[in-house]
This record gives structure tokens, C-alpha cells and sequence, in this order.
């Protein structure tokens, strides 16, 4: 079910280039369709998952047994909650409408490959897989922003993105070489690394691999100062590219921390969880005062990213502080910190995903990003006005929506660790609360210019896109409980083992 | 270990009596069928090709060797090597001949000389297969100046291009000087040991005094270095690949180093590990090479010579497992999948070269895509299986390269090859850039050559098929060791 899952989009690509179709309507009309296959079929995986706290689901086939790699897909809490996110993410991106540039049957079929990569990435239990399709994920981004960027300015973003993201994998990879050389015999398989954990505690050889890993996932995070790829790289990729790169791409970044670092290596995790967190809240400040003095909708937007990626770090690395037996009594908050940071991961993917799908909208209509040229739109747009004051509200934490369940937990959680972080972290909701409401007013609010009288409102295919997302920020804040079951059989087992 | 058996050569000699019977049948045949050349050739390498596979399968019956490995052995008195890798690179030679004279087909079509091209590039198959077997001093000169002197001939063959000219010369200076230091390495192992033979001379090497071993053994390697195109003696490889005719620049880029790489495993094996200290300066070396070899490429605007520049810093990623070898069991199947990798990436490059007609310039590529789909997808793959991208083929090469030198203790090494990696996929880029993003400018008459379209397109999809099959070669190479 699960490989099915998988290799179903990368099917799909191959079937869209075949086949004779033309035209960007009937090319549009197959790649949703397929899309929604993985949607679907998760959600079957989804019904009979059953939370035993272990990975389940599990499908595999031998692949290199000389080297120990093996083809290993399963699902537990963690990856279960990120694969449905990230299939839900694919469809409302594919089926959303942006400038072809004459080529809709390369876009859908790269789009469709970008799935595949994306869904490998959190279903492989296998570190090499892990890697295959993790830097699969990079080259249908490059080409992506590339090809149906904004102008000469994308192809430099695309490149730009391509080379930093590479050398964090690459990184990354020398750290895999060295999980892989410790066991005996070699193997890849993830489950037996998090088992036997052969490579963990204060030895230097634990030290640098820790130290390459967090380097690949601060990179892909992105935490400050590893972040310098993504402004250009969000703002000049088309849109549904754009929600892909922030609501999927920056989740691998996250999904590695605690995949990886936190259950493969916790001992040198907890020892080096607090330049971590430092760097965490450097991130949640420093990238919502960014996004404050951003004049471009979109670059606004993109340094969001930044801020909320760093809640999530910050609740990781408050849960990865301290081992059980050595603090005691802290099994609570550490849990709390962990499910918040991978709601936060879940909710950030629907909530900026959505967003950056409306910055294609207001681009299709008005061909610009600049807040000080457009005002007044909710007059002309009262549907795409509301849409995004609730997305919007739903970032700045707004109570009862999903953004606001994650953060609360990891503060909660990370408080009684880190007291002062958190304190400051605080600051963070508050900026990013003014830019939000700034921005809202700016655009939508005042007096409609002369030159947006005739400014359309949604179209139907993009508010099926965006409703969807949406909905489901609404309920993951009003009713989180299945959720949170699901993401709880993954932390409980975690902090009290 | 004596054994003689004639039959342990047909790879050899089946090259041997084809070269020359191609060259009769050139002297005798037509010039309008002078074609035909190419199809003997071919048929000539399919044989040598079958018969150094099935190898294994019909020593297994005659021969007794160890128990461990009951096929492999040294043959012609320990001179000449039938193991495991030995076959291998052989296989990647040959194959790679195979896809040449492909390449070479439309390539030298009005060329009334084109028989000859055919018997040299024979010969200097034979040279780099021989190489990969050689155990023995003497039979590695006689390799190396075989595939060297076939080597600047085939390089000059253009003989009234300028640039075809002086890439010979320049190739031809600097093989001369490096063959000639080797000789006189080679000098100095016999008189330190008394022997030419590998399997011999261990022995007596380890009670030699660490200055002539030292002396001896640096002047063997900056021979080698020439023909994988090592620093110090890389120079030749971007004006050869730039200058050379276009088949002969892929074959040359290729072959020999693949055969030289081989008996460079073999030689270094033979020296006493402590003492001689040749670990650490191939680690430079190679370190050194690959570095250069980026930073060079960097800048490159002709795409030959962007693939001369890359074949250089290849070179620098393949010694990693020399520096590998004898601390991991990964270092020999590693550098025997990382090679095969590299020729098909560096034929199918070269092979779309060959389709557009020898076009080079970065400019002249944009908007290939859209003229081009195949070749520039063909492209796409060959780059980024240099960059080392999965699941090509390249991928499993860095990282079964990256895991032997991490486990030899040359974790430094593996870093650098890390930060060159990501290097090269900058200059990789500019060219899949223009390839994707830019519109071509105008229709470029010249037709496209289908055969080399092709053979582009096969060495792709045996990157593809390669690196999905990763087990194929690793289980095969799996208990194997490397004979001397």
C-alpha cells in the first residue's frame, strides 16, 4: 500500500509525458487526479494504523544486500502525520493554476516526480533510501524555480538553492557513511539504528556526525544563519513551487532533527541540545523582525518560515535536553515540547502552503509582490480577503486555529527547560502577530487604487485549493484529538523509553 | 601460479588479430567501403567482450586454484593477472571501445584513413586491458607504451586541424617525459628487489632502504599519474579532450585510465606498508587533483574542455580508493563501480557532443531542451551522475568512495571530496541551466548524427540501470581480491 503510495505520482509523471495529452486544461485535470491517488491511499494507511508506538505498515525488498541498503518503506506517528500533510500540500499545488509557460506537461510531470521525492523522504526506514530521495527532492525544485521562476532573477535562486541544499546533503551524507560504518554488520536499516543507537553519547566521532547532521537539517530548516537560500528561492519560484518548497521541503529539515538526531543519537543531542536552541530562537526572533521590514509580500512571507521553523527546533531541542533518569519527572513537558513542535511542522506546512498559493493568485492578477502598490482588494475580492485573514490569523497563533496548538505546546513544554529561550521566543509571536496584521491591513484594507477596479476575485479551482487547506487548519485547532492520537503513539514511546 | 594456458588470453588476442585484420581490410577494401571497418571492429570487441566475461565460467572448470578462488590466478609465470577486477576493467574497456567506434562511425565517415583509426583504437584497447592485468613491471611498460603511443596517434588524427595537432604534441611531450621517468623507476625496483614480477618482489622490497624505495616507487606513480591524468602530470586532458577528435577524446578520457588505475592497485599493494609512506602523498595527490580539476573547470565556457577539466577531478575522486586500499574491503569494488560510472557519464557526454557535430560552445546549448529533448536529457543524467546524484550511477560510486576512505582513517580526504562535489555542480549547472531556461536562439541547421544520439541515450540509461543495480557489481566483487 505504501510503495504504492509512493511510486504512484513518479507513474504518473512518466504516463503524463507518454500519453498524447495536450492542452493545460485535460494536463491539469490527469495530474489532480493523480494526486489525489496518494491523498486517498494515505488515508487508508491512516485507517489502519494502529499507534503501536513502533513502525508499522512496513513493505520492503532487497535492494544493495552487499552494502546492507535495503528498499524499506513503513509508517509510525511521525511520518504518518508529515506523508498525509505533504500528499494533501501536492494536490492543492498541483491543481492550482499558475503561468505554464507554454510547458504544462513538463510542469505536472516534475510536479508529480517532486511527490514522489517528497513522500520517499518521510516513508523510507532506510538511510540510504532516505538520501535517494531526499536529494531527488532537490533537482525537481531546481528545475522547478528554474524553469517557471519569475525571470532571469529565479535561474540565479534556482542555482543558489541547488548548491546550498547540495552541500548540506552531501554533509549529511558523510554523516550517514559514518552511522553506517559503526554498525556491525553495516546496515542502513533505520529501525536497527534507532534500536542498538551505535553511534551516540560524548565520543568525538558521535560529536562531528551530530555536528554534520544538524548542519544538513539547519540548513534545510532553515535555522539562522543557514537561511540565506530561501528568500530568492521562495520569492522567484512560482507559487505552488513556493508552497511545496516552505510547506514540505523545510519539513525534511525538522523530520531529520528528530528522526535522525533525536532518536539516533539522544545522548549527544541532549548534550548539545542547547546551542541548538540558541540558534532556534535566533531564528524565531531574527526572522520575524526580517519579515517585519519586508516590503514584498512574498519575502514577507518567506522569513515566517524562518520564524516558525525555529518554534519547531526550539520544541525539539527542549525535548531532546534531558534523558529520562536524568531529570526525572520531566516526561510531561518533554512530550508536550515534541507533539507541539511536530504540530507546528503539520500546521505550518497547510498554513504558509496556503499563503504562498495566494501570493500566485495576487501574481496572476496584479503581477506584483510590492505591499505599497496594492491596498483595498478586500472590496473587489471579499472571498480571497477572508481566505487569507484566516490563514493569516492562523500564523500569528491566533487560539483555534492549528498554528496556535502547536506554538502553545511547545512553549508549555519547552518552558520549564529552557525558561529564558522561551521567554524570548515569546517576542517572537508578537512581531510576527504586527507584520501579519500590517500586512492584512496594507493589502486588503484602505482605499482601492484606480488600477485595481477591475480585480477579480477567486476563481473556483483556486478556492477548492485553498478551502481544503484551510479546513483543515480550522480543525486541527478547534478538534486536534485524531491528530494529536497519532502523533502521540510516535513522542509517548519516545520520552519514556 | 605458472600456469601458461594461451586460453586465459582470448580477450587479447581476439583484439590482436582483429586490429590486423582490420588493417588489411582497409588496405584491400574500396573506399566507399570503408565503412565496413567499423563493423569489424565492433565485431571484434564483441568477441573480446564475451570472452573476458565468460572467463570466470570456463576457468572454473579447467583451472585449480585456491579454494578460496578457484579461478583466479596468476598466469604466464605471475606476470599477468586473471582476477576478479582485472575482468572488470576489462569489461568497462571494451565496452566503452564498443560505444567509440559507434560514436566514430559518422564521425570519420568521409575520413579515406578511417580503417587505420579503427586498428590503432584496437591496439590501444588491447594497451589499456593489458594494463589492468599486468603483474609484472616489464608487462606494464609494455602496456603503457602500447595505449601511449596508439594514444597520441589516434589524438592527432586529424592531422591537418591545428588544434588536433597540438593536442598531440602536448600529449606526446608529456607521456615521453613521464614514461621515460617510469623506466627509469622501473630501473630501480630491479635493482632494489632483483625481479620484475609483483608477486616476487614484495619480499626483498620490505628489507630495501626507504630512500631508493621512496625514489622508485614516486617515479612508477607520476608515469601512472599520466595516463589517469593526476596532478602533476594532468595537463594533457583538457587540450586533449578539447582538441582530439571527438570519439578519440572520449576514448582517451576513459580507457586508459581506467587500465592504469588497476595496475596502480596492484603496484602500491606490492610496496611495504610502513616506511614508504605512499598512502599519504596518492591522498594528496588525489586530493590535490580533484581540487584542481573543479577549480579549473569552474571558468569553462567549451564544454570539451569543461569535460577535460572534469575528467580530471574524477581522476582525483577514483584515487581515493588507493588510498582505501588494503584498510577497506569497500575500496576495490568502490573503484571499480565509480570507473564504470565515469565512462559511461564521460561516453554519453562526449557522445552528445558527437550528435550535435562537435558543438561546444556553452552559448550554442541553450534552449536544447526544446530542440533537443533526448540529448539534453541525456546530458542531464550523465552531469549529474558525475555530481554524484541518485540513484545514478555516480551516486553509489562517491558513496561507496567516500565510505572505504572514511574507514581507512582519511576522513579529511572524504570531506574535501564532499566541498569538490558541490564545487562541481556549479559548472555542471552552467550548462544545464542555459539547457532548460533559456530559449534557443535560432534554428541551428546542421543535422543531428542519430548514431551517437543513441549512443548518448544507451550510456544514460545505463547510468539509470547501473545505479538501480548497484548489487550486480558489489555482490560480484563481493570476495574477491586483488592478485599480485
Amino acid at each position: 500500500m505504501i510503495t504504492v503510495t509512493l511510486f504512484l505520482p513518479l507513474l504518473g509523471a512518466l504516463l503524463l509525458v507518454v500519453l498524447p495529452l495536450r492542452g493545460e486544461r485535460s494536463l491539469r485535470v490527469a495530474a489532480g487526479l493523480v494526486a489525489l491517488a496518494p491523498l486517498v491511499l494515505l488515508m487508508v494507511v491512516w485507517s489502519r494504523f494502529k499507534g503501536t508506538g513502533t513502525f508499522e505498515q512496513i513493505e520492503s525488498a532487497p535492494w544493495i544486500p552487499t552494502l546492507g541498503a535495503s528498499y524499506m518503506v513503513g509508517v509510525d506517528g511521525l511520518s504518518l502525520a508529515l506523508a498525509a500533510m505533504t500528499a494533501l500540500l501536492f494536490f492543492a499545488a498541483i491543481i492550482y493554476p499558475v503561468d505554464w509557460r507554454g510547458k504544462p506537461k513538463a510542469y505536472f510531470a516534475l510536479f508529480l516526480f517532486l511527490e514522489t521525492a517528497s513522500l520517499g523522504v518521510f516513508l523510507s526506514l532506510d538511510l540510504l533510501l532516505f538520501y535517494v530521495f531526499w536529494d531527488l527532492s532537490l533537482v525537481g525544485m531546481y528545475f522547478l524555480i528554474g524553469v517557471w521562476g519569475h525571470g532571469e532573477a529565479a535561474r540565479r535562486s534556482a542555482l543558489k538553492f541547488f548548491l546550498y541544499t547540495l552541500a548540506g546533503s552531501l554533509v549529511m551524507l558523510l554523516g550517514v557513511l559514518s552511522l553506517y560504518l559503526s554498525t556491525a554488520p553495516h546496515t542502513f536499516d533505520m529501525r536497527h539504528l534507532i534500536a542498538t543507537r551505535p553511534l551516540d553519547g560524548t565520543g568525538l566521532a558521535a560529536t562531528l556526525t551530530f555536528s554534520g547532521f544538524a548542519l544538513a537539517f539547519a540548513i534545510k530548516a532553515p535555522l539562522v544563519p543557514f537561511h540565506t537560500w530561501l528568500p530568492p528561492a521562495h520569492v522567484d519560484a512560482p507559487a505552488p513551487a513556493s508552497t511545496i518548497l516552505a510547506g514540505v521541503l523545510l519539513k525534511m529539515g525538522t523530520y531529520g532533527f528528530v528522526r535522525i538526531l533525536l532518536q539516533m543519537m539522544p545522548q549527544t543531542f541532549s548534550r548539545l541540545a542547547l546551542p541548538v536552541a540558541i540558534l532556534a530562537l535566533v531564528s524565531v526572533v531574527y526572522g520575524a523582525l526580517v519579515a517585519l521590514a519586508q516590503q514584498n509580500v512574498k519575502r514577507r512571507i518567506a522569513y515566517t518560515s524562518v520564524n516558525h521553523m525555529g518554534y519547531a527546533i526550539l520544541g525539539i531541542a527542549a525535548a531532546a535536553a534531558i534523558l529520562p533518569g536524568l531529570g526525572g519527572g520531566f516526561t510531561q513537558t518533554r512530550s508536550l515540547a515534541l507533539t507541539g513542535a511536530t504540530v507546528e511542522m503539520v500546521a505550518h506546512g497547510l498554513i504558509t502552503g496556503a499563503l504562498f498559493l495566494m501570493t500566485g493568485s495576487l501574481w496572476r492578477r496584479a503581477d506584483t509582490y510590492e505591499i505599497s502598490e496594492l491596498g483595498g482588494l478586500a472590496r473587489r475580492a471579499p472571498i480571497f480577503t477572508g481566505l487569507a485573514a484566516v490563514a493569516a490569523f492562523a500564523s500569528l497563533g491566533l487560539p483555534g486555529l492549528a498554528g496556535f496548538v502547536a506554538e502553545f505546546q511547545i512553549f508549555v513544554g519547552g518552558f520549564p527547560v529552557y525558561p529564558w529561550l522561551i521567554a524570548l521566543a515569546l517576542l517572537g509571536l508578537i512581531i510576527t502577530a504586527a507584520l501579519f496584521l500590517n500586512l492584512l491591513q496594507r493589502v486588503f484594507l484602505g482605499p482601492l487604487p484606480e488600477r485595481w477596479q477591475e480585480f477579480r476575485d477567486l476563481d473556483r479551482g483556486e478556492i477548492v485549493s485553498l478551502a481544503m487547506l484551510i479546513a483543515f487548519v480550522v480543525v486541527i485547532g478547534v478538534a486536534p484529538g485524531w491528530l494529536l492520537a497519532v502523533i502521540d503513539s510516535f513522542v509517548r514511546p519516545l520520552v519514556t523509553r | 601460479m605458472s600456469g601458461m594456458t594461451v586460453s586465459d588470453l582470448i580477450p587479447e588476442l581476439a583484439l590482436l588479430v582483429g586490429s590486423v585484420v582490420v588493417l588489411i581490410s582497409a588496405l584491400f577494401l574500396p573506399r566507399r567501403l570503408q565503412p565496413m571497418n567499423a563493423a569489424l571492429a565492433l565485431l571484434t570487441v564483441v568477441i573480446a567482450v564475451v570472452a573476458a566475461a565468460s572467463l570466470p565460467a570456463s576457468l572454473k572448470s579447467g583451472f585449480q586454484g585456491s579454494a578460496m578462488h578457484p579461478w583466479q590466478h596468476l598466469s604466464f609465470s605471475g606476470t599477468y593477472a586473471i582476477d576478479s577486477f582485472a575482468i572488470a576493467a576489462k569489461v568497462i574497456v571494451l565496452s566503452v571501445t564498443a560505444l567509440v567506434i559507434a560514436l566514430s562511425v559518422d564521425w570519420f565517415r568521409s575520413d579515406p584513413r578511417q580503417g587505420e583509426y579503427y586498428a590503432l583504437l584496437l591496439m590501444s584497447a588491447l594497451g589499456a586491458i593489458t594494463l589492468a592485468g599486468a603483474a609484472d613491471m616489464m608487462e606494464m611498460v609494455l602496456a603503457m607504451l602500447l595505449s601511449s603511443a596508439t594514444g597520441y596517434v589516434l589524438v592527432a588524427f586529424h592531422r591537418k586541424s591545428r588544434r588536433s595537432a597540438e593536442a598531440a604534441i602536448k600529449y606526446y611531450l608529456l607521456g615521453a617525459l613521464t614514461n621515460g621517468a617510469m623506466l627509469y623507476g622501473v630501473a630501480l625496483f630491479f635493482g632494489l628487489s632483483g625481479t620484475t614480477v609483483f608477486s616476487d618482489m614484495a619480499a626483498p622490497l620490505r628489507l630495501a632502504g626507504a630512500l631508493p624505495l621512496v625514489a622508485a616507487w614516486s617515479l612508477v606513480v607520476v608515469g601512472l599519474a599520466f595516463k589517469i591524468g593526476a596532478v602533476p602530470a594532468h595537463a594533457w586532458l583538457p587540450d586533449v579532450a578539447d582538441g582530439a577528435p571527438a570519439p578519440v577524446a572520449a576514448f582517451v578520457t576513459v580507457a586508459p585510465k581506467v587500465g592504469a588505475l588497476i595496475v596502480l592497485a596492484r603496484f602500491v599493494s606490492v610496496l611495504p606498508e610502513d616506511g614508504a609512506g605512499w598512502r599519504v602523498v596518492i591522498a594528496a595527490v588525489a586530493a590535490l587533483t580533484m581540487t584542481l580539476g573543479n577549480i579549473a573547470a569552474l571558468w569553462q565556457d567549451d564544454i570539451r574542455r569543461l569535460l577535460g577539466w572534469s575528467a580530471v577531478s574524477q581522476t582525483g575522486y577514483a584515487l581515493m580508493a588507493i588510498v582505501a586500499l588494503g584498510r577497506s574491503s569497500l575500496a576495490l569494488p568502490a573503484l571499480i563501480y565509480f570507473l564504470a560510472a565515469y565512462a559511461l557519464g564521460n561516453v554519453g557526454a562526449f557522445a552528445v557532443v558527437v550528435a550535435l557535430r562537435g558543438r561546444a560552445k556553452r552559448e550554442r546549448y541553450a534552449g536544447l531542451a526544446r530542440s533537443h529533448p533526448w540529448l539534453a536529457a541525456a546530458l542531464t543524467v550523465c552531469f549529474l551522475s558525475f555530481v554524484g546524484i541518485p540513484p545514478l550511477a555516480g551516486f553509489a560510486g562517491k558513496l561507496t568512495l567516500f565510505g572505504a576512505t572514511i574507514d581507512a582513517g582519511y576522513t579529511w580526504l572524504a570531506v574535501l571530496a564532499v566541498l569538490n562535489s558541490v564545487l562541481s555542480l556549479a559548472y555542471y549547472a552552467r550548462f544545464l541551466g542555459p539547457i532548460y531556461f533559456d530559449e534557443a536562439p535560432e534554428q541551428s541547421g546542421a543535422s543531428m548524427d542519430r548514431t551517437a544520439a543513441g549512443v548518448a541515450i544507451v550510456s544514460a540509461a545505463a547510468l539509470v540501470g547501473l545505479g538501480l543495480g548497484t548489487d550486480i557489481v558489489f555482490s560480484a566483487l563481493a570476495n574477491s581480491v586483488l592478485l599480485r
